[in-house]
């Protein structure tokens, strides 16, 4: 990546730029291989990116930046993603 | 090098032309409609080989100056006074981003009521913007300064948007010969612009996002910097450009019989031309007066005024006023002499609203600071209808 | 489309400073997803503008250009202008507004960059209210809706943008929303392979700015297109097409949803609803949406 040599609002692209929002979570998203279908609407529709696709075709969860949103859980319609408050159930 | 006997905004096309910017875009304002009308001609006979964006007002015409320029591209626009105005916000943008666009500013005066002659509140409220500002004299003077702008814009320690000046009329629709140099002189001039930072799809970067305190605090200091840099560097480019052209019209100022003067005026735009008159009509009478045109009042020329007034006292003459105080130009140049001169300064107000401003009037007014019958500060002409 | 074709490719990076569950993130995931990587994006204030994260880092991984609030469109001009005059001419040039900065404070360049024929993609991701700044009405605020500039509901309708920029006729706009990937994705791509201007906006519920639960994100977007409250659409050279259920609601094969099943889980409609349902003003909004549709049908049917 160049660095160009002037002061003024140029910014360079870096994961976490906001630190690890997976400290953000209050719920945690609980993936049940199982149950998963492949379907992969959590996928899609995660707003973070924080889901990663496998090579099985399943799914799993970057909990580094993942915000704990839950539509991933909301939108699984086989509920192979439940959301558990974070430092114990419930 | 041929000769064009043409007016100012014909002038002006003919030199934005001739520095080939890649992007032109502007919206028509009088008195600028007939340096956009020129483009668009060239566009007609393909002498302008950019795009010429026909936006759809001046915010327009600046931000989209302000994604050309960002993609890399040399740029180009013209507006006036109303024009200028609703520019204001992307002025600062221009220049808080570095973006070496060139702009022409006809100044013309502010409504209400529609006035459509010249002064110069147009452009001399947008001091603060970041911008370099240029004011001519001359058409001579127009083509040559803005080739000079666009060397300077793109210098890499400057990298600022720079305006070029000029009064409605007076210059904009008043023929003048002007000597046109052959296009290879000021492709040689110029030189390919390198901008220093682009929107580059192999290099992604983010202009403009989030800014903390201590970031944009530097942002800011890095422009004042850089304005510090065109100081020095105003003067190397108008040497370099009179050895290419044969054409100079100064520095920061342009001194004007100032060896020996007790008194030195100091002025801007089509005034400073006609004061040059005043001048020689004064010293035929044995009046002590030289004349210092300030041709740039971004970067203002705070060290050469200070030289001239350990030499004289000065009287200057402002077609602008900042409501509540007194001519910019006459505060700037107070504070520059701040603890570094015992000069006395005189102000005048003159010319608002396009009132013609004569060199005898030049002449009433030093002979009315040199006789010491001036509080210091005051406004000429305004008992006349 | 099936999911699973999608490209995998990510143009947004994690750990951004979007609000958990954010439509606007969610969108430009699909968007970047559909143009690909040579693309110069241009953003005025916004929400996204915060997305980006702080300096000196983004969280963009294409080249960005923030201008302000009214000047995306202006912006996007000059870039195009610029990136053709250097013969970069496969490189899309985006422009990402909301609404405030689309249906109020930027119209008029975004009406100028239309007639002039400026060959980009715009897209409006509209959340229905000023967000970013923290909830103020827009022109694309709903009737009835609680913002913190309408604290008794909004008493005017919103605008049909979509037919003022018709009234443009350029080759092609669209409304989509991001509870419909497929729909998105697909006219991303028409979009993307079309010359001139194209327009497309995109239904983004916002949880704080709406009021509801993050998770519901997708499921308000659901509804609202169930619900006949926005439409999937999209016009080609001035031929209109309905699409998916939208379809379906116009050809009157199913019948739209009350706008109650969408509103009720909305704060920002609460006050309809206690300390007393207000019958009048939900019927209001019942008759707008049939007003919208049978207009839809008198035109496109």
């Amino acid at each position: 990546m160049k660095r160009y040599d002037v002061v003024t609002t140029i910014s360079y692209p870096k994961t976490g730029a906001m630190g690890k929002t997976g400290s953000w979570r209050v719920f945690k998203p609980i993936f049940d291989k199982a149950k998963c279908v492949k379907c992969l609407r959590c996928w899609i529709f995660c707003p973070e990116a924080s889901i990663r696709r496998e090579k099985d075709g399943t799914i799993s969860i970057d909990y580094e930046y993942c915000k704990g949103c839950g539509i991933c859980a909301n939108e699984c319609k086989v509920e192979a993603i439940t959301m558990e408050r974070e430092g114990g159930k419930k | 090098m041929t000769i064009m006997i043409d007016t100012g905004n014909y002038i002006a096309a003919k030199a934005a032309v001739m520095a080939k910017p890649d992007v032109v875009a502007a919206y028509p304002i009088t008195p600028q409609t007939t340096l956009v009308e020129g483009i668009a001609n060239y566009v007609g006979t393909g002498e302008f080989k950019g795009e010429y964006i026909c936006v759809e007002s001046e915010h327009s015409a600046m931000s989209a100056c302000i994604g050309a320029s960002a993609a890399g591209s040399r740029t180009f626009t013209g507006t006036s006074s109303h024009g200028l105005l609703l520019m204001h916000e992307m002025l600062h943008w221009a220049a808080l981003a570095r973006l070496p666009v060139v702009m022409c500013n006809i100044n013309r005066v502010i409504g209400p009521g529609w006035n459509i002659w010249t002064d110069e509140n147009d452009s001399i409220s947008q001091r603060d913007t970041g911008w370099i500002q240029f004011y001519c004299s001359s058409n001579q003077e127009i083509f040559d300064t803005i080739i000079q702008a666009f060397r300077l814009a793109e210098h890499k320690n400057v990298s600022l948007p720079v305006m070029v000046s000029y009064n409605a009329f007076i210059l904009s629709h008043t023929s003048m010969p002007v000597e046109i140099p052959k296009q290879q002189v000021i492709d040689d001039f110029l030189g390919k612009y390198e901008p220093l930072w682009k929107l580059d799809v192999d290099n992604p970067i983010t202009f403009g996002n989030i800014i903390g305190p201590a970031g944009y605090y530097k942002v800011r200091r890095a422009m004042q910097d850089a304005q510090e840099n065109a100081e020095k560097l105003i003067p190397q480019i108008a040497k370099e450009w009179k050895q290419k052209s044969g054409y100079y019209h100064g520095d920061l100022l342009e001194l004007y019989k100032c060896d020996d003067a007790e008194y030195i005026l100091l002025a801007m735009g089509a005034i400073g031309a006609e004061s040059k008159v005043a001048i020689d009509e004064m010293q035929k009478k044995g009046v002590k007066i030289g004349l210092a045109r300030v041709r740039t009042f971004r970067p203002f020329p705070k060290e050469e005024i200070v030289k001239l007034s350990r030499q004289a006292d000065l009287i200057v003459i402002d077609r602008n006023i900042s409501v509540g105080s007194e001519g910019a130009l006459f505060s700037e140049v107070k504070a520059a002499l701040y603890d570094k001169s015992d000069a006395k300064v005189y102000g005048f107000i003159a010319g608002l609203g396009g009132k013609d401003v004569p060199y005898y009037d030049v002449e009433i007014i030093c002979k009315k600071a040199i006789d010491g019958k001036t509080k210091g500060y005051e406004w000429y002409g305004l008992e006349e209808a | 489309m099936a999911i699973k074709d999608f490209p995998v490719e990510e143009c947004i990076l994690q750990g951004n400073a979007a609000c958990p569950g954010c439509p606007a993130t969610m969108a430009l995931r699909m968007v970047f997803k559909a143009l690909g990587k040579n693309t110069v994006m241009v953003v005025p204030a916004c929400c996204t503008a915060v997305i980006e994260s702080l300096y000196p880092h983004t969280s963009f991984d294409i080249p960005v250009m923030n201008i302000a609030f009214e000047a995306a469109a202006a912006g996007a001009s000059g870039v195009e202008a610029a990136l053709r005059m250097q013969g970069k001419k496969d490189t899309t040039v985006l422009a990402w507004a909301g609404d405030g900065g689309t249906y109020d404070i930027g119209i008029q360049a975004l009406s100028g960059a239309l007639e002039r024929g400026t060959n980009f993609i715009y897209i409006c991701y509209n959340n229905q209210i000023y967000s970013n700044t923290g909830i103020q009405r827009s022109g694309a605020t709903p009737y009835a809706a609680w913002t913190t500039t309408t604290v008794s509901g909004k008493t005017e309708f919103r605008k049909e943008m979509g037919d003022i920029i018709q009234a443009h006729h350029i080759p092609y706009s669209a409304q989509t929303c991001v509870s419909y990937p497929d729909d998105l994705y697909r006219k991303l791509k028409k979009a993307k392979s079309i010359k001139g201007p194209k327009y497309l906006e995109i239904m983004a519920p916002c949880p704080p700015g709406w009021r509801f639960s993050m998770e519901k994100t997708v499921e308000m977007g659901r509804m609202a297109v169930e619900t006949g409250a926005w439409a999937l659409y999209e016009c080609e050279n001035d031929v209109v097409t309905f699409n998916g259920k939208s379809k379906l609601i116009l050809e009157k094969k199913i019948e739209r949803k009350s706008i109650e099943e969408w509103i009720k889980y909305q704060g920002r409609f609460s006050h309809l609803f206690k300390p007393k349902k207000d019958t009048k003003r939900i019927q209001t909004l019942e008759d707008h949406i049939d007003q919208l549709w049978e207009r839809y049908r008198k035109c496109y049917l």
